[in-house]
């Protein structure tokens, strides 16, 4: 029941439109890639320092010098670019960025979300993360609905440390597809095989239905 | 005599380099890390580093190398990721760490290169990085003001430089270490390849030799990759 990680990622493919500058985060997100519809064309970024993010090297093109975000090598699509750290985040937070997707432990019916730390358990560190929250116009978060004890992610008050507030727009989880409007999480869609009564028991934040909700097609 | 700042090797470059010395170290994971340095710092068992990079290697490759002999004091990093002896260390309190978002690490290097004392930011507003920070408004948005960095030294690690200190680097193995080669007191500049003066064209240096102090060829390069990912 419920999307898997791949399904997840081309839900989230069908947001992206020709011509847009695409940050994808490590995980699910990176899965995006693949689903790019044949008829747009993106140019993805990466935080590390380069435009244009292309397939995976064969085993003759690896190069150490070149990597993701997420330490994996690639190569460099036709027509991109390499640049240092600083002008990478100078480009993020100056909004020339279109579109972002990261991975999230939480999400509270405003739109903030915690992705970095659990006190006492485990630090990864924020990353690029804040800083893409700050300052991205286009937030979509790709994460599951509940944690493996069925505890709801999508929440009235994040209880993790928060990495942004009040920047998330968009929330696709095995589940469905939300909003996030002033009055909380909007299903839009549910994932094949999902009722949205499931969804009302595991979403602990304020929901609500859109009158035009329906079952995501795949 | 003059702009010649070639120096012999790793050992003589970080031969000042004392206890308690804040320093950067350039690279992204292990992409474009200053190899040849790190390990002259093992060797030369200098402590109680404070260390401004971006991640802290891994187990036995990078910093954490200087993780394992204990050397460093602080880190101040963005991203701990996979290292479990950071990790460790850092949950356990042994290692002072100050966790850092990536994009205002890499500008409070930036400031401290274009010599400007700080910087306003979004990144972190309303999290645990805004506490004892100014808050400004500026447009009706919020930004937090962070300081440029002031490091005793920045080692870097370049693709290719010549005697005067120009250096160009390679692909996303440039990441932190163009912007940290300008942000340091004293820059170390390790090198793969250390051309004859005049062999670079001038248009493609990254940074000019103004800001480097000493440059060496390195050797030995192991340049290790983490994920290794490959089409089929």
């Amino acid at each position: 029941m419920g999307l898997n990680r791949d399904q997840i990622a081309k839900r989230i493919a069908r947001e992206l439109k020709d011509g847009m500058y695409v940050n994808l985060g490590i995980g699910v997100p990176t899965l995006v890639a693949n689903n790019v519809p044949d008829d747009i064309e993106i140019v993805l970024q990466s935080e590390n320092g380069m435009l244009g993010i292309g397939p995976f090297p064969t085993e003759e093109e690896v190069d150490a010098d070149l990597i993701n975000a997420g330490k994996q090598t690639v190569t460099l699509r036709q027509g991109g670019s390499y640049f240092d750290s600083a002008l990478s985040f100078g480009m993020i937070r100056a909004g020339k960025v279109d579109l972002t997707v990261l991975g999230a432990m939480e999400v509270s019916d405003q739109g903030d979300i915690a992705n970095w730390k659990v006190p006492g358990k485990m630090v990864k560190g924020m990353g690029g993360a804040m800083d893409l929250v700050a300052s991205a116009k286009n937030i979509i978060v790709a994460m599951m609905h509940t944690d493996k004890e069925g505890n709801s992610k999508l929440l009235k008050q994040c209880s993790l440390p928060i990495t942004g507030l009040k920047c998330v727009k968009r929330v696709v989880t095995d589940l469905g597809f939300f909003e996030i409007t002033e009055n909380g999480f909007l299903l839009k869609e549910y994932a094949p095989g999902v009722t949205i009564e499931d969804i009302k028991a595991k979403t602990e934040g304020r929901l609500e239905i859109a009158a035009d909700v329906k079952e995501m097609e795949f | 005599m003059g702009f010649n700042k070639v120096v012999q090797n790793a050992e003589e470059a970080i031969k000042d380099i004392q206890d308690g010395a804040v320093i950067m170290l350039g690279g992204f994971g292990l992409c474009g890390i200053p190899e040849n340095c790190i390990n002259a710092l093992v060797k030369q068992g200098t402590k109680d580093l404070t260390c401004i990079s971006n991640n802290a290697g891994v187990d036995d490759f990078g910093i954490g190398l200087m993780l394992k002999t204990k050397q460093v004091k602080k880190m101040v990093s963005s991203y701990v990721g996979e290292n479990a002896e950071f990790e460790r260390q850092l949950l356990s309190g042994e290692l002072e760490v100050e966790l850092i978002p990536q994009g205002t690490l890499a500008t409070r290097c930036l400031a401290a290169a274009y010599g400007m004392p700080a910087i306003f930011t979004p990144a972190g507003v309303g999290t645990e990085v805004a506490e004892g920070k100014e808050v400004r408004n500026f447009n009706g948005k919020d930004y937090l003001m962070e300081m440029a960095f002031e490091a005793d030294f920045s080692i870097v690690k370049a693709w290719k430089g010549d005697s005067a200190g120009n250096i160009i680097f390679n692909k996303t193995a440039r990441n932190f270490n163009e912007v940290m080669a300008k942000a340091g007191k004293i820059t170390i500049v390790e090198v793969e390849e250390l051309v004859p003066l005049g062999e670079l064209d001038p248009n493609a240096i990254h940074v000019p030799g103004i800001y480097v102090h000493r440059i060496f060829q390195g050797t030995d390069y192991e340049k290790r990759i983490e994920q290794r990912t490959v089409s089929q």
